[in-house]
């Protein structure tokens, strides 16, 4: 194998974009138990920790860029990284969901529930397995499991509709609750949103295993 | 429907001897175009190219078997004109190989060993339009009796190719054109090939595959003496449609 030491450090990098997508995994399990429990302190840790995240995709891209510009990587090499380079932006756009529901649970303070969480855990289990099964897709080039993924989109949108509604319902008999409420859509709408990022990862597969830029979920929202 | 092919080959084959050196090779070159071919050391592109002007003609024991179309012309037909067709088809070398003569006499040379000598003030609108032609005439036009040795490597090489122009071709072959060059040079070269490409078909082969993906607008992609590929550029460099081509541009094996 001629190019063993680019192909190393090609390798690593795959390695540490399944690092960064566990510590956004991490995130977003921490900020919707912050939530569900109210735990300011925990939701300030959240906060913090996306500096961490952020940190990590800049040095991901810096790799693939570094890569780029000393190794001319072409066909699935170059597809690789370039991937990669769509991937972990979303990954750091997920981080930043996560670190979103955070700041709504300081916005939110001590007043209780609107009522107790139950669509938003639904939601995130949902969406934190989309965003492994594409990452673990990522790592097995493995197209067809990457499009499957984007079908349970379609899943997180109507949890996202339900919980929308029913928080208008609250509203409705309670205006008293309009702002409370309106925070837990917020949340639920990024978890909606971190759905719509793993479908984009899924996409990044297909196009790194087939070289075909691929649309393959048109979210409702 | 496909761009019309300048060159087009049908089941080619060619021996050195017994050596097997093409083998079955069928490719469509497009006109106006670079179309690079790659592949390692010993596959077959030189020899192909040499085809392309007949050039192996030159190598003794050589056989060649298929069909060679230039413009729907097969030039392996044995009543082809082999003067008029190097003149149509001309061709640049890996070493510029200028003549111990002036800038002017060896751009006046090739017009005079083609018969296409007139008058003096004919010549001369020729040197100059060829050399305008690869940028060398506002350098060069007051030492044009200087000896082109005393050029650098890239100004001969662009020498090299206005003695190609001046015969007023249709296709440029070049072997390995910038392997003598400065990378500086090299890329200077290549931006030339790309502006001579909108009057010109060029078929560029190299050992440099980012020449190649930098330059081309077709490559082909050639292995043990097989066509394996040929496609854009762009898409063997980023999607080749081969396992062969893939490992090879990768440099996963050689």
């Amino acid at each position: 194998m001629p190019r063993e030491g680019f192909y190393r450090r090609i390798k690593e990098l795959e390695h540490e974009t399944l690092e960064m997508s566990e510590m956004v995994c991490d995130a977003i399990g921490r900020s919707v138990e912050a939530l569900k429990n109210l735990d300011a302190e925990a939701a300030r840790q959240v906060v913090a920790n996306d500096a961490q995240v952020d940190k990590k995709r800049w040095q991901l891209e810096d790799r693939c860029v570094d890569l780029i510009a000393t190794q001319q990587p072409v066909a699935s090499d170059l597809r690789e990284i370039i991937a990669t380079l769509s991937i972990v932006r979303d990954l750091e756009r997920i981080g930043d969901y996560a670190e979103g529901i955070g700041k709504i649970v300081l916005m939110h303070g001590h007043e209780p529930l609107v009522r107790p969480l139950t669509y938003l855990p639904v939601m995130a289990e949902k969406a934190v397995g989309m965003l492994r099964r594409s990452l673990e897709a990522f790592v097995q080039r493995d197209a067809k499991a990457a499009r499957l993924i984007c079908d349970e989109d379609d899943d997180v949108d109507r949890l996202y509709d339900q919980a929308y509604h029913d928080l208008i319902g609250h509203m409705i008999k309670d205006p008293s609750v309009i702002t409370r409420a309106t925070y837990l859509i917020w949340a639920a709408h990024n978890i909606e949103r971190i759905a719509d990022r793993a479908t984009n990862i899924a996409e990044s597969v297909v196009y790194l295993v087939t070289g075909t830029p691929t649309e393959l979920n048109v979210s409702k929202y | 429907m496909e761009p019309q092919a300048k060159i087009e080959t049908k089941d080619l084959n060619l021996f050195y001897g017994t050596f097997h050196a093409l083998t079955d090779v069928n490719i469509r070159i497009p006109a106006r175009a670079v179309t690079a071919i790659i592949g390692p050391s010993g596959c077959g592109k030189s020899t192909l190219l040499r085809c392309f002007n007949r050039m192996n003609d030159l190598v003794e024991h050589t056989q060649v078997t298929g069909r060679i179309a230039i413009d729907d012309q097969n030039i392996l037909e044995p009543q082809t004109d082999l003067i008029a067709l190097r003149r149509k088809v001309g061709m640049v070398f890996q070493r510029p190989n200028v003549f111990s003569l002036s800038i002017y006499n060896n751009l006046k040379f090739g017009l005079r060993i083609h018969g296409m000598l007139s008058r003096r003030n004919e010549i001369r609108q020729s040197v100059r339009t060829g050399l305008e032609q690869v940028g060398l005439w506002d350098d060069l036009k007051d030492k044009l009796s200087a000896n082109a040795h005393t050029l650098t490597l890239e100004q001969q090489q662009r020498l090299c190719i206005a003695r190609v122009l001046i015969l007023r071709p249709d296709i440029i072959l070049l072997d390995e054109p910038c392997s003598a060059l400065d990378p500086i040079a090299t890329l200077r070269v290549e931006e030339l090939l790309r502006v001579l490409c909108k009057d010109y078909t060029l078929v560029i082969v190299t050992h440099n595959m980012q020449q190649a993906a930098r330059v081309s607008d077709f490559t082909g992609f050639m292995y043990l003496g097989r066509l394996v590929e040929f496609a854009d550029t762009q898409k063997i460099f980023t999607n080749p449609a081969e396992q062969l081509t893939e490992d090879y541009i990768r440099g996963s094996f050689g």
